[in-house]
């Protein structure tokens, strides 16, 4: 191993020796290294000299990431150093891409070193061969553990850590990450039972500092827009000063936008390509093996590619429009010159004024060094259903022992005795009060504690629909000759005719007809109009949200801004008012014959949206007839036909008691989340996209399931897990809760004469107007769309 | 509840997809799917074990709000010839308690051929009343007025924005086509060929909302 280092020229780094000594004392550890330092071979170190010093057979280390691209690329850049010191060590990857022969020969004849995902490993602990496996396993690795300590893959690695920590007495855990912003939590996450101590912390040297800087195409930020759309010249003349660039772009539908408005002005011809989780695999696929082989310029692109392999020849990252968070950004940043003593390169579009005092707190924030705050919380139950059955699949276990064993698993470290025999009620006969299933059981409680399936074919059901990413239902894009370009989702689709032009995959597309579960294309010349695919929108985080708030009330920060800004907060504070940090601001005005109310919470789209549907169904209430609202990060505009003389009582937190709850049952929300865990808790079958549907399967409506579980048992476990979930993810309850609380108390409410500076970013994209949701407006919709059918069939 | 003709007499549709003959005092409805649940529970699918009382009870609701005398099920009204056997306690007396008050005919349909069990009623493979026939599949060129079930049409539109989806009756001149009425029943799309090419032309989704008849022409 020195040889290899002497004879490549190379020494290891301090954190690379560190790590080895840590693993020769059998300890776990948390690497933090920045992009380029080599943390992924630190991780490794300890396996390479072990296996080189005693080599033996079965596999010795396991490395779990949360792409397969990555674990394919880790292999690649294992195997070179592997061979060049001539050590008999195989490493191979096993992920939902392996051929199912080469899999079943890794449980009998397993690699020393294996390349997964968590569900691909969750499915691995499923066989009964498992225990014999990974007994004598002795490191695992988790890289980019950033990515995983607060979602449900996260969920499903915490629960197989934690089983392969029975099966593999004395494993040594290991996670790496380069942006971490609390150490000690992820040092707790990994560790069994939640023993910090347990697990070392090895923070790598810093790298050089990155060079960012906010682009204003002319010295001019648009009043409204969220895109950079304007800069696309800019950014053009970015791409064609650099090797090779990577444009960062907050949706899939904007980067369908940006790239056609930079195809627009590549006068040069440059080659520049597209990449999101909508195109097809294998455009896919090929953009990255262009990147790869450096021959493109420039690559659109999304969060599809936050994390990812790496590309050592990107020398510029340019953020169209605000970067919601500083982790994000210095992430997508650090996707620039993966060498650690040269300074990445990254130059931030902001869309309008607001994402302007947003990218300056992202730049003031990485300078401070202060990162997104983490948000763990508690592990889902339906995850935890699938995980049970999993280990169920492999042999019988005893309740204790499994329960004692879930437990130490972070997540699920504060998991209720009678919650744990829920889930496994559940599991077993579907958990209902009515016991009507006790004769199909999918588990069997036999003396002593210890449950086994109850026949096979559960085992095969189980891997079949195993996984934690349940995927909205997806239409093909196709052209006539079968070529396909990606998937839309279904809503989306839905929103198509023949004869209507859209963006995809870079290319103005003419819809020809839906066939199946295609959607038949030809290619457009015709101005086409956007793909709005679903999926979640980022807020922006709290601290950058402090941080704005800041510079509102600090005059003598405002030097600093380009004319525009400083001008659009001065005429604010001369003919309104710029609140205090601590303030909610709200403002009253009319505008063409409606009546606005405006205010600037700062606490992220997702809670303005949730809070606009509340609002105005109680304007709606207080007679105030309400039009409609508009969100953004910054704050929320609600319009109606009758003046809001007093917005107080819109605000009390009583809303969240009363309306909050209905609107959430009524909505699709909670139909959404209830689908989600209904398909990972197992009670239905996925839907596997593309695939015909066996005879024997059928797809059921979650939502009819929904309905009849709510009226019959609405404390059912699946109801409560889909709560969880539409609390926790989709509302951003917490921020919304702040919210409200805080209104009644630090309201400062302005009647202005007409509409003021700081509403403008918020007013110019009304005409999107948000309908309320639920079925009595489903149904004025089909009487309009009735009368309109009536009205144009009339002859 | 609105009126609207079919075959020269009036009915009233329900929102939930149940249709009224006040001529006849009858109510029928199609498409029961009673115990699809338990039915999926053999093969360890356990949905909520409720889906039966959830539809006799809004079965029950309809009958008592229109007074009807007798019941007419266009067939799959069990999920399978073993269904009614597995009727949980609450579930069959409710079954019962309306089968034994009413004048229950049980259409067979191809889900629950040769039925092992009915709580009551009479089977029959079609019925004709006022020359209009009542049987659980279309039959293509049949020449009287029919009314079916078999295909649970529903009508899915895009609506400035939103997703609407909705059970709805088909209607042609001479053909009307059930929605199911069982509350775990999924559906077909009302434009699907095997709807349109069932009905012939001129036919239109008919989609009952709480004050009136939506009529929307579907092109065939």
């Amino acid at each position: 191993m020195a040889g290899w280092f002497e004879a490549k020229g190379w020494q290891p780094r301090r954190h690379q020796r560190e790590m080895l000594e840590l693993a020769r004392a059998g300890r776990s550890a948390v690497l933090v290294a920045a992009t380029g330092a080599g943390k992924t071979l630190a991780g490794f170190l300890p396996t390479i000299c072990e296996l080189g010093e005693q080599p033996r057979e079965g596999l010795h280390t396991l490395y779990v990431s949360p792409l397969k691209a990555l674990a394919v690329d880790v292999q690649r850049n294992l195997i070179g150093p592997i061979d060049e010191m001539g050590l008999p060590i195989r490493v191979e990857t096993r992920t939902g891409d392996t051929p199912s022969d080469r899999k079943a020969r890794q449980r009998v004849r397993p690699p020393q070193v294996l390349l997964t995902t968590p569900e691909s490993l969750s499915l691995l602990l499923s066989y009964g061969e498992s225990a014999q496996m990974f007994a004598g396993l002795r490191t695992i690795v988790i890289d980019e553990l950033h990515g995983f300590a607060k979602d449900k893959r996260g969920d499903l690695l915490a629960l197989a850590v934690s089983r392969l920590g029975t099966l593999a007495p004395g494993l040594r855990r290991v996670g790496l990450s380069a942006t971490i912003s609390d150490p000690d939590a992820y040092r707790a996450w990994l560790a069994p039972d939640g023993d910090i101590e347990a697990v070392d912390l090895i923070v790598g040297d810093p790298g050089a500092e990155p060079e960012l800087s906010i682009l204003i195409p002319e010295g001019k930020i648009p009043w409204g827009g969220h895109s950079g759309r304007h800069a696309a010249r800019e950014v053009m003349g970015l791409i064609a000063q650099h090797k090779t660039s990577l444009v960062f772009c907050n949706t899939r539908s904007l980067a369908e936008l940006i790239f056609q408005d930079l195809w627009a002005v590549n006068d040069a011809s440059l080659p520049i390509g597209i990449h999101h989780g909508s195109l097809a695999r294998e455009a896919r696929r090929k953009v990255e093996a262009a990147m790869a082989a450096g021959k493109l310029r420039g690559l659109v692109c999304t969060s599809s590619l936050d994390l990812g392999i790496d590309w050592g020849d990107v020398e510029l990252v340019v953020q169209m429009g605000a970067p919601k968070g500083s982790s994000r950004l210095l992430q997508r940043i650090g996707r620039a010159n993966h060498r650690l003593d040269e300074a990445s390169q990254g130059s931030i579009v902001p869309g309008n004024r607001f994402e302007y005092l947003e990218a300056v707190a992202a730049l003031d924030a990485i300078d401070a060094g202060e990162l997104d705050p983490e948000s763990f919380r508690a592990g889902t139950l339906d995850v935890l259903a699938q995980h049970i059955l999993a280990v169920a699949c492999a042999g019988p276990f005893h309740q204790d022992d499994l329960l004692a064993e879930v437990r130490s698993a972070a997540p699920y470290a504060g998991l209720k005795d009678e919650t744990f025999d829920e889930v496994l009620n559940f599991i077993a006969t579907g958990g209902y009060a009515l016991k009507a299933y006790d004769r199909f059981r999918r588990l069997v409680p036999e003396a002593g504690g210890v449950w086994r399936i109850s026949r096979p074919v559960i085992a095969q059901q189980h891997r079949l629909n195993a996984g934690v990413i349940v995927e909205q239902p997806l239409l093909t894009v196709r052209f006539r000759n079968g070529r396909k370009l990606g998937t839309i989702e279904e809503g989306y689709a839905s929103t198509l005719s023949p004869g209507d032009h859209f963006y995809f995959s870079g290319l103005a597309l003419e819809v020809e007809q839906f066939k199946d579960t295609d959607v038949i294309v030809r290619a457009s010349t015709k101005d086409a109009r956007l793909v709005t695919y679903g999926g979640q929108r980022m807020s922006m985080t709290t601290h950058l949200a402090n941080r704005v708030r800041q510079m509102l009330a600090d005059r003598n920060d405002w030097h600093r801004f380009p004319d525009d800004v400083r001008d659009w907060l001065e005429v604010q504070s001369e003919r309104s008012v710029l609140p205090e940090p601590h303030q909610l601001l709200v403002e009253t005005f009319p505008h063409e014959g409606r009546h606005y109310m405006v205010c600037y919470s700062f606490e992220g789209w997702n809670a303005h949206q949730s809070l606009g549907m509340l609002i105005t169904r109680r304007m709606e209430t207080a007679g105030l007839k309400p039009l409609g609202y508009v969100a953004n990060d910054y704050g929320l505009a609600c319009y109606g036909l009758e003046p809001i003389g007093d917005p107080r009582p819109l605000f009390s937190p009583d809303i969240l008691e009363r309306e909050f709850v209905d609107w959430v049952e009524n909505s699709m929300l909670l139909k959404n989340a209830f689908r989600e865990v209904a398909v990972i808790g197992g009670l239905v079958e996925r839907h596997h996209p593309g695939k015909k549907k066996s005879g024997k399967q059928v797809s059921f409506s979650t939502d009819l399931i929904y309905d009849v579980l709510r009226r019959y048992e609405p404390q059912h476990l699946l109801l409560r897990a889909a709560w969880e979930d539409a609390r926790q993810r989709m509302t951003e309850l917490g921020r919304l809760v702040r919210l409200v609380d805080r209104a009644a108390a630090t309201m400062l409410h302005v009647e202005v004469e007409r509409v003021t500076p700081l509403a403008i970013p918020l007013m110019v994209i009304i005409g999107r107007e948000a309908m309320p949701q639920g079925s009595d407006a489903d149904e004025t919709l089909l009487v309009q769309a009735e009368a309109l059918a009536g009205a144009a069939m009339t002859v | 509840m609105v009126p609207f003709s079919f075959a020269g007499e009036t009915f009233f549709a329900t929102v939930d997809g149940a249709l009224f003959w006040p001529e006849q005092r009858a109510l029928l409805v199609a498409d029961l799917h009673l115990e699809k649940a338990s039915w999926f529970a053999r093969i360890g699918q356990f949905l909520p074990p409720y889906d039966s009382h959830a539809t006799l009870t809004a079965l029950q609701a309809q009958v008592e709000r229109t007074g009807a005398t007798r019941l007419f099920c266009l067939g799959d009204s069990f999920h399978d010839r073993f269904g009614c056997d597995r009727l949980p306690a609450e579930a069959r007396e409710l079954l019962i308690s309306l089968t034994s008050r009413l004048d229950w005919t049980w259409i067979v349909g191809n889900h629950d051929p040769g039925f092992a069990g009915h709580c009551g009623g009479r089977l029959a493979e079609e019925v004709a009343i006022c020359g209009i026939v009542l049987r659980h599949e279309a039959v293509r060129d049949e020449p009287r007025p029919e009314m079916s079930g078999h295909f649970h049409p529903k009508l899915r539109l895009h609506l400035k924005g939103r997703n609407v989806s909705r059970r709805c009756f088909v209607a042609s001149p001479t053909k009307l086509i059930f929605p199911a009425f069982g509350s775990l029943t999924g559906g077909l799309d009302a434009h699907h060929p095997e709807i349109l090419g069932n009905v012939g032309n001129g036919a239109a989704a008919l989609v009952p909302v709480s004050d009136r008849l939506l009529r929307f022409p579907l092109a065939a």
